[in-house]
């Protein structure tokens, strides 16, 4: 059996305190002493809604709910962007849109997130991947599923993977991840 | 442009938290010693100062929009003319290169550059969150926002592409967790070994615990001055240490946000537009280059900063430095990963592309007469982070590079003594150093090249 950890998690939260220490009389002596005081901390929460909008990579999510992925690409010159750009970073000139969800593909880079970021803290482990696919320059950034996060290997590198959809889109560009190919 | 001199500099310690002071009180601190160093009072250098430059990274860490002029005020430098700069981790190598144009363009004779960073406001992964919100929030921190899981993926491919070894990039977190052992500011000391790191707990697979930097609260300052801001100083009684310590290269680059998006160029578009002097002349390394293209390497790719190796380039022309690792003495540079510290070694030409693994674990990065527990092939040829770098003494982001600035000031001025209380981290007639400031995953880096007057 594991043992637990050596220390407790810290968190915030706790009592709501009423009354602070302070001298009872602010004398020389008193004022004196508040420079030798701990300083008070206090909680500040801070949220907000945003209407993001993804703008002319748009039909890149839409794409994605309808199980297909597509691409930005160049009109001279055909250089491809797994990822959506309206234009072109060689040329300047507006992009157009391929599909390329029966693009083959392999992993180029992966990784194992033990741990992660406190949105996705709950997710772990999980595996980032960056895919190469055929006909296209640039990688995607996605996540790997159907493998042992508990058993990477560098062997990974270079593995056939096919793309695969939500049903449920989110509209997120995690609604394509990939799996290996059988 | 005019001569910039680099003449004094003011570090707080770094801590994962400093509760007890605001981060204006916490830059004062870093300001104060700026200003003792040189043997002048707070309102006699604050009349001198001509203006400043801002930096710190995020706004969230602070719930603070402005914390520039929070500082500025607290500074006592209203209304003297001032500005905020951000760009990612490199925030602090940006602040002190627009203060050496400020000098340098003649707009100012001595500007102070002043950064800082609280990150201990939120809690660890709530940091780490925000640190993701520095990649594409459409495409990139959506799938799973997390540098170190990002870097993990880049070093990956680093050793997929040249064979490069988890126990080379443990050598770098021993040498700068062991370097710090003598750096008082440093946040982290430890005599570590190659199997500590490996046995911390996994974070990205292969990125362990001490394989990664930690977030801190911190502040730096550093003093830069033309020939007539010395001249104005030193009327006024400034102790300004000879000889000088004059800033002789600058180099930026930049690349795209999405890591993905990167280019892999031929071996034809590297050797025109990315090869170092050195490697373009020599005939051995661009047959090597020719066999890395011929296996399937290409450039940058994620394993590459093209950033880096631009911003590396352009400093060392302005400096006129054409081998880096026999022309400097040492490099400061921003190891947030121990991978990424020997994919800097590879960007600024330090080693070729693809010996950054064999680099590290060398011996030619370390320093010498420190206890490293290890057995190392070679002498130490130019010590890199010997302040312990980034892994060692924290990344309190706005901070860092100017911190970087400091210990470099104070390498060249054969000071570390003095500002350490030890002097087993003084290079040995330190004539030339650089120092490297790193963002994103490699989107903005700056390089700079400081050198000791003859």
């Amino acid at each position: 059996m594991a043992k637990l950890p050596a220390r407790r998690e810290e968190t915030l939260g706790g009592y709501i305190v009423h009354g602070v220490p302070f001298p009872l009389s602010t004398d020389e002596e008193a004022l004196q002493f508040l420079k030798k005081m701990a300083p008070i901390q206090i909680e500040q929460e801070y949220s907000i809604r945003y209407l993001h909008s993804y703008g002319q990579d748009s039909p890149w999510f839409a794409g994605l709910a309808n199980r297909r992925l597509l691409a930005s690409q160049a009109p001279a010159g055909g250089y491809t962007y797994a990822n959506p750009r309206g234009h072109d970073m060689y040329s300047g000139a507006e992009t157009r849109w391929i599909d390329i969800t029966d693009a083959a593909a392999r992993v180029h880079a992966f990784t194992v997130c033990y741990f992660g970021s406190e949105e996705f803290l709950p997710e772990t482990p999980f595996v980032l991947a960056l895919i190469e696919l055929e006909g296209v320059n640039t990688l995607l950034l996605t996540r790997l599923m159907g493998v042992d996060p508990h058993k990477p290997g560098l062997e990974w590198i270079g593995m056939r993977v096919r793309p695969q959809f939500l049903r449920n889109s989110k509209l997120k560009p995690t609604d394509v991840y990939f799996v290996p190919r059988e | 442009m005019r001569p910039v001199y680099a003449i004094s500099g003011g570090v707080s310690k770094f801590a994962k938290a400093r509760p007890d002071k605001t981060f204006q009180a916490i830059i004062k601190e870093a300001y104060d010693y700026a200003i003792a160093d040189l043997g002048l009072d707070f309102p006699t250098f604050t009349r001198l100062a001509d203006g400043s430059v801002a930096s710190y990274f995020s706004d969230h860490f602070t719930r603070q929009l402005m914390a520039g002029i929070m500082a500025q005020d607290y500074l006592g430098l209203c209304p003297k003319p001032g500005h905020r700069v951000e760009g990612g981790g490199a925030t602090g190598g940006l602040c002190f290169q627009e203060a050496w144009k400020s000098v340098a363009s003649g707009h100012m004779d001595v500007c102070v550059a002043y950064g800082f960073e609280t990150m201990s406001h939120v809690e660890t992964w709530k940091g780490n969150e925000f640190i993701a919100l520095a990649s594409d929030v459409s495409f990139d921190y959506p799938v799973g926002g997390f540098y170190s899981g990002y870097y993990a993926m880049m070093v990956t491919r680093h050793m997929h592409e040249f064979g490069t070894t988890v126990e080379q990039m443990a050598h770098v977190s021993v040498k700068n967790y062991r370097n710090a052992l003598h750096n008082p500011y440093s946040q982290k000391s430890r005599p570590i070994t190659i199997e500590d790191v490996r046995s911390a707990p996994m974070v990205a697979w292969p990125l362990t615990r001490l394989d990664i930097c930690v977030m801190s609260d911190g502040a730096a300052v550093a003093v830069l001055a033309s020939e007539d801001g010395l001249k104005k100083l030193e009327a006024a009684g400034a102790k300004i240490p000879r000889p000088l310590v004059r800033v002789t290269g600058i180099g930026r680059g930049t690349d795209a946000m999405r890591m993905a998006d990167r280019p892999h160029v031929d071996y034809d578009e590297f050797m025109m537009d990315y090869a170092t002097e050195q490697e373009k002349s020599s005939d051995e390394t661009r047959a090597y280059y020719r066999r890395l293209w011929d296996k399937g390497t290409r450039y940058p790719g994620v394993h590459s900063f093209r950033a880096g190796r631009t911003a590396g380039n352009m400093a060392w022309k302005h400096a006129g430095i054409r081998n880096p690792l026999a022309e400097l003495d040492f490099v400061e540079l921003h190891d947030a990963y121990t991978s990424s510290e020997i994919q800097t070694y590879e960007d600024l030409g330090l080693c070729r592309y693809g010996e950054g693994g064999p680099f590290a674990e060398s011996g030619k990065a370390f320093m010498p007469g420190v206890d490293y527990g290890l057995k190392l092939k070679d002498k130490p040829v130019c010590a890199v982070n010997p302040s312990g770098g980034l892994m060692a003494c924290g990344h309190p982001v706005g901070a860092t590079g100017l911190m970087q600035a400091v210990f470099a000031m104070w390498q060249l001025q054969g000071a570390v003594r003095k500002h350490f209380r030890d002097d087993k981290l003084q290079v040995t007639n330190a004539r030339r150093g650089a120092i490297h400031s790193h963002a994103g995953t490699g989107t903005y880096v700056t390089v700079s090249v400081l050198e000791r007057e003859a």
